[in-house]
């Protein structure tokens, strides 16, 4: 079995009383591609907000290659090579697309001083995610489908080991939704651990090895696409506590 | 009753419905299920016109109202429940049911419906004169529903029904939901996170996956399918 990159220990946030994620312990292996799902509200973006260092932690720590990385700076998380997507995406506003990019190469993990230097890198990124003819136009002027796209250039920017994914393909059609699947495999075969959050299904269970549910900011099941599907908890979750039993009688009988 | 044909639909450039198609009998009690995110909400949010769609159509009675404003469909008898109730929380509680019956002039029917509402509903009138802001989760549900049946609509869309319910609490509102549709002259949209509960409602039911219905049977038959769990889980 490959080694662990990042682990969760009993990782909780509360907001006032409400546990909106409760001693969850979670690990992500080298390499793999990891799906966080979960029905609305379940915590799944606290978690992962947690984990780049934007929310802090109420209890519990989060180690990333066997260092604790939980109560580090946001920006000190990213600099060990973790880079997360936001769900609402929020490009800087006024600058291309290529000065969006370049500021993660020129102040992220390798620091690149050189502003050519980082042109060119940002470049190869940007082709990396068929953006490559649109570098010199402005972010304002980007669809839906290609500012997700920007959002995960951003995050490759930094050179992460680990990508964090926030609903990268959620309003995307069927033809921009196989390219962004493409792009994460791509990802993922150059080496890159990926931790998505996704609702769209067909995708999220195509995609991902491994599969973590959360509800009501607990972990309540894990395992591979095939094992979560036929989780008891899981159709209880996502269907209804009364169906999933009514389902287990009928198999039964 | 209504009837809606390749409607697109998001917010900005998110696109959320696509080629959406349903069509909703008269009298009936129709469940739209399906898993977060999908757009159930988004489909009855344009059906009651408070969002325009970018292209498609949706017909009501043999008319097409695409393009009519909420305002309008309100008159039409189109209403809304909408997902967390959404009550006046500072007006007590008839005044919220009141309010539903803003753009009524049946003055004297009016009277009767709301008398029909406290008899099926004697929490409701219990609580008449109390600030809607202090009902229980069950009671400021059937407020919502009763405020939506106040404007004597001809089409009632429930989103999220039991969300956040108690079990006991979930049957009483079944109860009444089917106490509706058989005392008024009424067809019911329901969106439920509770697919038994929501089926066991409806006569028929819409499985939504990615913006769009990707299958419709009758609720006994969809009970008895495994494909709603496909749908769900995506494989």
């Amino acid at each position: 079995m490959s080694t662990v990159i990042l682990e969760g220990k009993k990782v909780s946030k509360k907001f006032g009383a409400l546990k909106a994620v409760w001693r969850v312990d979670f690990q992500v292996r080298q390499g793999e591609i990891l799906g966080i799902i979960g029905p609305n509200g379940a915590g799944k973006t606290t978690l992962l907000s947690m984990i780049n260092g934007t929310e802090t932690l109420s209890e519990g720590e989060i180690f990333f290659k066997r260092e604790k990385i939980s109560g580090l700076k946001p920006f000190r998380i990213a600099e060990k090579g973790i880079s997360r997507t936001f769900q609402v995406v929020k490009p800087f506003p006024g600058m291309t697309l290529l000065e969006n990019v370049a500021i993660g190469a020129l102040f992220g993990k390798d620091k690149i001083g050189n502003a050519k230097i980082a042109q060119e890198k940002t470049r190869e990124i940007l082709d990396r995610v068929n953006l490559g003819g649109k570098a010199d136009v402005a972010v304002e002027n980007l669809n839906i489908s290609e500012r997700k796209r920007l959002e995960l250039a951003r995050a490759l920017a930094m050179d992460p080991e680990l990508i964090l994914m926030d609903e990268v393909m959620a309003g995307l059609n069927r033809a921009e939704l196989d390219l962004i699947m493409e792009l994460i495999q791509n990802l993922n075969k150059e080496g890159r651990t990926i931790v998505l959050i996704e609702h769209v299904m067909r995708a999220i269970m195509g995609v991902s090895q491994r599969i973590i549910v959360i509800h009501h900011g607990k972990k309540i099941a894990e395992g591979t696409p095939e094992e979560i599907k036929n989780n008891d908890d899981v159709i209880s979750a996502y269907l209804g506590a009364r169906y999933a039993k009514m389902r287990g009688r009928n198999a039964e009988g | 009753m209504l009837k809606a044909e390749n409607v697109n639909a998001g917010y900005g450039d998110v696109q959320i419905l696509w080629d959406m198609n349903m069509e909703v009998e008269e009298h009936s009690i129709t469940a739209l299920i399906g898993s977060n995110g999908v757009g159930k909400t988004t489909f009855i949010r344009t059906v009651a016109g408070a969002l325009q769609p970018f292209n498609g159509k949706i017909s009501f009675m043999g008319e097409d109202i695409t393009h009519l404003p909420q305002t309008r469909r309100t008159r039409m008898g189109i209403m809304m429940v909408p997902e967390g109730r959404q009550l006046y929380s500072g007006l007590t509680v008839e005044d919220n049911l009141m309010m539903g019956a803003y753009i009524r002039k049946d003055r004297e029917k009016i009277r009767r419906d709301l008398d029909w509402i406290y008899t099926v509903m004697p929490r409701l009138k219990e609580r008449r004169k109390q600030i809607a802001g202090t009902l229980s989760g069950g009671e400021a549900q059937m407020c919502a529903i009763s405020r939506g049946l106040m404007a004597s609509p001809k089409l009632l869309m429930l989103d999220e029904l039991s969300l956040g319910l108690a079990p006991v609490l979930v049957d009483d509102l079944t109860k009444i939901l089917k106490k509706i549709h058989t005392d008024w002259d009424i067809t019911i949209i329901l969106v439920d996170q509770d697919v038994q509960t929501a089926l066991e409602i409806a006569d028929r039911g819409y499985v939504m996956v990615e913006g769009h219905v990707e299958m419709s049977d009758s609720s006994e038959k969809l009970l008895k399918n495994e494909e709603i769990r496909r749908a769900y889980m995506g494989m």
